[in-house]
């Protein structure tokens, strides 16, 4: 039997960083050392704080490695594990007080304000291991709903925690399985798995297959049985092969410990799952078009309704929630709705998992309660804006939702505040900017991204979208006027109202929100030919200051195009012909000569 | 599977494994002494015999791990066992066999095996 765990994150974030060549070290040490039948060595999914990686964590005694190189593991092997002796210079700083009192890892800011239930195994179980899954109550929750409880009571129980759509709407999950259990009596139906994760900069979704597949697998049946259907498919991007890979494992497992397929617990419930493969459309993570895409046919959306609870996948009822939704389920049966509705606020109940990217120290994934401010995410969790830069503002919801300037981030985050302010809840990505960001040029960012995304079907997002994005280039290109942007933001609304799906219906929230409060950055670029933050290059001028110039010749032989000339100990010039804005000639000069404006 | 019984033996199984990663304050910790002292004195077979003693009997939230040297050497192999909200025994010149003992009488039984404690044998 082993008495010591060590968890190593293979996600997504730690095996890029090469947490297998780790584990490699590890399992060849441990032999060395005979230690190999007392010390579980578990790889397991995403523990959040993907910055850090690769991550280590010992358990019973709670030490938090982080960064490890494989050259450290024979240190971790012969000292702490062998000796008892923790390698302090590893652990995790945030862990290790100034006294050097090693806290544990739940104290730390970055988990000290978390909540976490749809990743609670994410980071603590073997994923590939369904009994350890078991061992933390899985599939308990199904034994319940199957042999207990009556599809009314399954559906009762949802509604009345307040759950809703983790993807980004926001609808009432309880609401839409009713709606697929009675729009339509008996017959075939279906129930399906929206992981089609597009946002770019959010990932709890993959993290939760990856983390914890078998969650998403016993809610995924919990639904068949509310709504009575028999199959289910998870549509997940190819993009996501490690997630892709576990989550095939998961289903295998469990078809061979009987939780899937025939006659479940001998209750006569059957559900089968498979899965299917997306090419990484954006516009496939739109409910119509995914499942016109697990049809087989090209991933376009169609006009609602009928909505899919009534004519869904291949005609028939169907369900779609989102992956972290589906993440809360099992906790909600076992845990009851009170638990879920006592976190959270009026209308958003739970928790919500945030990825955060950006100019944060911090970066990973994080899940709170609904209602938690921008401001303890941001400074407490995420460790505040690296560099000692000012906070700007929070984009959530990525290409379809807004921005938060500073003026909003103490009220509480929930579905109705986010668009109250003019921004969404979307899938949770939280991406930080702080004053070196140009919001012309944010926006500019994620509508480029809209335009190669568009599916094409409907003129309004296909055409209107290129048009936005022509307009925004104008914008930071110097070339624009005051009409433009009030043609910018008709243009917006236009297609706001006329666009076939929720892409183009909510491509123009980065404009509309950078518009509605960062209007005067705008204004700077039209009027003044300016960018405030220094990033649109073409509105930016170098020059040198000829009373700092020393003439020291660094600029000009750093400089990649030659712009720079002048003799030894003269002043210097930039040829503004020539710059081509890189900026490395101010990382060079020691003097601070280098203006730029 | 066929039944619910199934899944909680496996969960009941399963459920002292995945605990050792929980972190409460409630735990029982078993400390044996692993610096080169305590592995010299035959400490290794000490700390097998109580992590496989803890699982054989079920033992829910205690965990086994160890430490360095505590400063006693002539009296390695030392086992300090803590529980929440007792003071902390420690025993001395521990083996397989006395941690038999020490896991039936003081971990199951709740009663100290005094006569390896540090106050009686260190007299």
């Amino acid at each position: 039997m082993y008495r010591t765990h060590v968890l190593i994150c293979g996600g997504t974030g730690c095996t890029s960083s090469g947490c297998e060549e780790i584990i490699r070290v590890l399992n060849q040490e441990l032999n060395k050392n005979s230690l190999a039948e007392e010390i579980a060595v578990v790889k397991t999914g995403c523990h959040g704080l993907c910055a850090m990686g690769p991550i280590m964590i010992i358990y019973p005694d709670a030490i938090f490695y982080s960064m490890v190189k494989p050259e450290d593991v024979p240190e971790i092997v012969s000292e702490h594990l062998l000796k008892g002796r923790v390698v302090s210079r590893l652990v995790y700083d945030e862990a290790v007080s100034d006294e050097g009192h090693i806290s544990s890892l739940n104290d730390t800011n970055f988990y000290k304000f978390q909540t976490r239930i749809a990743l609670r195994n994410c980071g603590v179980i073997n994923p590939e291991n369904i009994e350890e899954y078991i061992g933390t109550n899985g599939y308990e929750a199904l034994g319940k709903v199957i042999t207990e409880m009556t599809p009314e009571d399954v559906i009762k129980i949802i509604s009345d925690s307040g759950l809703r759509g983790r993807g980004g709407g926001g609808f009432p999950t309880g609401r839409k399985w009713q709606l697929a259990k009675d729009l339509v009596k008996g017959g075939q139906k279906y129930v399906c798995c929206n992981a089609d994760e597009g946002d770019p900069g959010a990932f709890m979704d993959r993290s939760v297959l990856e983390g914890d597949p078998h969650a998403l697998i016993e809610a995924m049946a919990i639904a068949g049985y509310a709504i009575g259907a028999s199959q289910g498919y998870v549509y997940v991007r190819a993009e996501y092969p490690i997630a892709v890979q576990r989550l095939e494992i998961a289903i295998k497992q469990a078809k061979e410990y009987g939780l899937l397929g025939e006659n479940i617990f001998g209750t006569g419930f059957s559900f089968d799952l498979g899965i299917r493969l997306g090419a990484g459309a954006f516009v496939c993570g739109e409910e119509t078009a995914l499942m016109t895409s697990i049809e087989g046919n090209r991933g376009e959306p169609r006009p609602r309704p009928p909505f899919p609870a009534e004519k869904g996948l291949f005609q028939k009822p169907t369900v779609l929630n989102n992956v972290e939704t589906y993440a809360n389920i099992p906790q909600i049966i076992l845990k009851g709705a009170d638990w879920f509705s006592s976190m959270g606020t009026e209308n958003s109940k739970g928790t919500k998992v945030f990825a955060l990217g950006g100019k944060i120290k911090n970066t990973g994934l994080v899940e709170v309660p609904m209602g938690t401010t921008l401001r303890t995410v941001i400074e407490d969790i995420g460790g505040g804006i690296p560099n000692g830069k000012k906070f700007k503002a929070a984009q959530t919801g990525g290409p379809s939702g807004g921005c938060i300037p500073v003026e909003h981030m103490d009220i509480p985050i929930d579905y109705d505040n986010l668009v109250r302010i003019g921004s969404m809840m979307g899938s949770g990505g939280l991406i930080v900017m702080d004053e070196e960001n140009c919001m012309v040029d944010i926006a500019k960012f994620f509508l480029e991204f809209t335009v190669e995304e568009s599916c094409g079907k409907c003129t309004p997002c296909r055409i209107g979208t290129k048009r936005l994005s022509e307009i925004l280039d104008k914008i930071t290109k110097g070339n624009a006027s005051l009409e433009d942007l009030d043609k910018l933001e008709e243009l917006c609304y236009y297609i706001k109202d006329n666009s076939l799906c929720g892409l183009g219906q909510s491509a123009p929230n980065p404009v509309l929100s950078t518009l509605k409060y960062f209007k005067d950055e705008y204004i700077a670029h039209v009027v003044e030919q300016k960018c405030p933050a220094g990033v649109c290059k073409d509105l930016l001028q170098y020059s040198i200051d000829d009373s700092l110039c020393k003439g020291c010749t660094l600029c000009a032989r750093i400089c990649p195009n030659g712009a720079v000339s002048g003799e030894v100990k003269k002043t210097h010039v930039i040829d503004p012909q020539k710059c081509v804005k890189c900026g490395a000639c101010i990382e060079k000069c020691r003097f601070h000569a280098i203006i730029v404006s | 599977m066929k039944s619910l019984e199934e899944l909680k033996a496996i969960r009941e199984k399963m459920k002292n494994q995945v605990g050792l990663r929980n972190e409460t304050s409630d735990q029982t910790r078993i400390v044996v002494g692993m610096a080169t002292c305590g592995i010299a004195s035959g400490a290794r077979p000490v700390l097998t015999a109580f992590s496989n003693l803890v699982q054989e009997k079920k033992l829910e939230n205690t965990v086994v791990t160890q430490t360095g040297c505590i400063g006693l050497c002539q009296y390695e192999p030392i086992v300090e066992i803590y529980e929440p909200g007792k003071d902390k025994v420690t025993y001395i010149e521990m083996t397989a066999e006395k941690a038999k003992e020490v896991v039936e009488k003081h971990l199951v039984g709740k009663l100290v095996v005094s006569k390896y404690t540090i106050n009686e044998g260190g007299k």
